[in-house]
């Protein structure tokens, strides 16, 4: 696997769109050619080349690109956009849409993420050392489809609105979340280890959110069914199993109602 | 003698009421009276005639204070300031008119703008969950003659929108509801006692925040499944009862207003208030309606989004129009240092938004086009005076049920005085001949 180690010698003004820094764009490309690839500056476009030293070169594919981001990113949006393969180290805080639409391969985050992060993701795996902001593996504005798939990770705490409208996929959050957590979610996955504070699961119609701290306000229409042992990510643990949000509408399955499933650790 | 203006629209709030009565002076130049007008409507009207009305604009001097200016220089500095920056903000657009902010859409795709409205400290989350899951909607004439179960939901039309009762929610005897008030049940629901509570068949005094919960609460009522004991401080029972009262009207209707929009929840309050209204259409015939604020916020809205397809906070920098609340939204932009220019028009961020963006206003390049002195003009290197839509120039405004109407013009504005397109458009051909490279 070859890897591009991208360091950033200047610091954009206004904020820098670099959508580019993918392994799909870089493979295949020399220092210089990756150097050349477009970035936006408000209403200007300029190169990454302007903004990082670029060393090291593309692999033959995707799959074999590793890419290094060192230094200060916190004024650097898209990073990891809609990639699909290979892998991205970002060794500080990047800005906002980190891993937007990602669709496979690793993307690792040492430090915290800003908002919007792994919005409408489809696959691949998304780990944050640090704090995730709002939005995260939501549905972008206006879209009934969030998350699909892949698995996001938080070391730390998460914003409000995760998983808005999550279809499928994992976000395990080991610390506290926010307000909403998987408002109008319809399939998918989430743990949040820490707490979570209210409006969890408002407007559910299916899938699993599982929250080993505590809630502090309830929804309203989440009944309890009973309590169950369960295997949650790699450990076993009691839980109380809620079906929900009975305000909202729910498929039915071979006769069965199907309902959002709220799992409270005892 | 005076002459009287009759069928006069008022520009002040998103009721936009069309029979005000103004009493002119002869030569057409000084408004003398005011009738069917409410107090703030009729302030608006006298406002354009207060003395030591500014009349040319100002530009800031080095040591704070301003200095008088043509409008050629004006026009000028705005063209420039426009030509520089690499991303600057037009903020405001919900006090002037529909063919103005046209004009300044187009300016905004030459310059690689950022267009935002008052929405978005106001109604834009309702503008989100529109966009997430719909709105059933109607105009206000249909709730005059039909609606009879009328829920005020975190909104106080009693100060805010003063003759939205009498005109179409509470009090006409309309076609279908010709008894008036005694027709009509109404909701209101808001943590304060507020004027409008005052005059509710229930009130429900909901927990501050908990607006999502009880709305969800409504909704969970409805479909007949269990409730616990209290939510968002209101007993099960109120929320039965009220689901009732709801179920057995004809025709309901859900105002909404800061309330929901701006409290915990945002747009999720009005996600799950349209939801709710969507459910009660199992029942009987429901809407839900926005109260907006300004008086054309709505055709800001309306204008951008047959234009760009967004209705507000809408991002043209990349030469094709992106929105996301949260990133391009003003206060967003401002409080992260993503502009490097302020363009107002039409509203007052100076006085409405928190200190910390109109610290980055202050620091910007900036231009406020206002009639009034007001908080933004101070703080703005540029305060160009313009003349008042809807009393000293025409133009097309939108009611907050969407409904077009053209504002009408009652009196001349101060010699010399331009209006809002007239200084667009000067600042559109100007920025023209920067690009062009004169």
């Amino acid at each position: 696997m070859e890897t591009v180690t991208l360091t950033i010698k200047n610091q954009p003004t206004l904020y820098l769109e670099a959508d580019t820094i993918t392994p799909d764009n870089f493979s295949g490309k020399k220092a210089s050619e990756i150097a050349a690839l477009h970035a936006f500056e408000g209403r200007d476009q300029f190169t990454l080349g302007k903004y990082f030293e670029v060393s090291g070169e593309g692999g033959a594919t995707a799959a074999d690109t590793r890419i290094v981001v060192k230094g200060n990113v916190s004024r650097v949006k898209y990073i990891g956009m809609k990639m699909t393969a290979g892998e991205i180290v970002i060794e500080d805080n990047p800005d906002m849409y980190t891993g937007a639409w990602m669709q496979g391969g690793k993307l690792l985050v040492k430090g915290n993420v800003d908002a919007f992060a792994g919005i409408g993701m489809k696959g691949g795996e998304f780990v944050i050392e640090g704090n995730a902001g709002n939005y995260l593996g939501a549905a972008y504005r206006g879209d009934w489809r969030g998350m699909q798939g892949g698995v996001i990770r938080v070391k730390g705490n998460a914003g409000s609105d995760i998983g808005y409208f999550m279809n499928g996929g994992t976000i395990i959050v080991h610390g506290n979340t926010d307000v909403h957590v998987g408002t109008h979610m319809e399939g998918g996955k989430i743990i949040i280890k820490g707490n979570a504070p209210s409006k969890v699961g408002g407007q559910m119609v299916g899938g699993e959110i599982f929250v080993y701290g505590g809630i502090d306000v309830m929804m309203p229409g989440f009944k309890y069914v009973q309590d169950e042992d369960l295997e949650v990510d790699g450990e076993n643990a009691k839980f109380s199993l809620f079906y929900g949000d009975t305000g909202e509408r729910h498929p039915k399955r071979k006769g069965q109602i199907v309902y959002g499933k709220l799992h409270l650790r005892n | 003698m005076s002459k009287s203006v009759t069928d006069v629209i008022c520009p002040f709030c998103g009721t936009l009421c069309d029979d005000l009565e103004v009493v002119v002076s002869d030569d057409g130049k000084k408004i003398e009276d005011i009738y069917n007008a409410c107090a703030i409507g009729a302030e608006k009207f006298m406002h354009a005639q207060a003395a030591g009305r500014v009349t040319k604009p100002r530009m800031q001097q080095p040591d704070g204070s301003y200095k008088e200016v043509s409008y050629d220089e004006a026009v000028d500095f705005t063209a420039r300031m426009f030509y520089k920056a690499r991303k600057p903000l037009m903020y405001g657009w919900s006090s002037t008119s529909c063919e103005a902010q046209s004009i300044g859409h187009e300016i905004a795709e030459k310059s690689g703008a950022i267009v935002d409205n008052t929405a978005t400290v106001c109604h834009g989350t309702t503008l989100i969950a529109v966009q997430d899951v719909g709105i059933p909607s109607c105009t206000l004439g249909e709730i005059k003659n039909r609606a009879d179960r009328i829920i005020f939901w975190g909104c106080n039309p009693c100060h805010a929108h003063p003759r939205h009762q009498s005109r179409y929610s509470i009090f006409p005897r309309g076609y279908f509801t010709n008894k008036g008030h005694k027709n009509r049940k109404m909701i209101v629901v808001d943590p304060r006692d507020s004027d409008t509570a005052k005059m509710a068949d229930y009130h429900f005094k909901v927990e501050q925040g908990r607006d999502y919960e009880l709305l969800s609460a409504l909704r969970v009522a409805l479909r007949n499944e269990p409730l616990p004991e209290t939510v968002a401080g209101i007993p099960r029972e109120k929320i039965i009862e009220v689901a009732e009262v709801l179920k057995s009207g004809r025709f309901g209707i859900i105002f909404f207003g800061m309330g929901v929009t701006q409290s915990l929840s945002k747009n999720h309050n009005i996600d799950a208030a349209i939801m709710l209204t969507k459910d009660l259409n199992e029942f009987t015939k429901f809407s839900i309606m926005p109260m907006r604020g300004h008086y054309n916020v709505t055709g800001s809205g309306q204008v951008l989004g047959w234009q760009f397809g967004f209705p507000y906070a809408v991002d043209l920098s990349r030469g094709f129009a992106r929105y996301n609340p949260g990133e391009t939204t003003s206060n967003d932009l401002l409080r992260r240092d993503e502009v490097d220019a302020v363009f107002v028009l039409g509203s007052d961020p100076g006085a409405h938004f928190p200190i910390s963006s109109v610290r980055k206003i202050a620091k910007l390049p900036s231009v406020c086009v206002d009639p009034h002195i007001t908080p933004t003009s101070e703080i703005s290197k540029l305060h160009v005076p313009v003349a008042f839509v809807g009393v000293e120039v025409g133009g097309n405004c939108y009611r907050m049920d969407n409904v077009p109407i053209d504002a009408r013009k009652v009196v001349d504005p101060p010699e010399g005085v331009l209006t809002d397109v007239e200084f667009l458009t000067r600042v559109n051909t100007r920025l023209d001949q920067l690009i062009g490279g004169k």
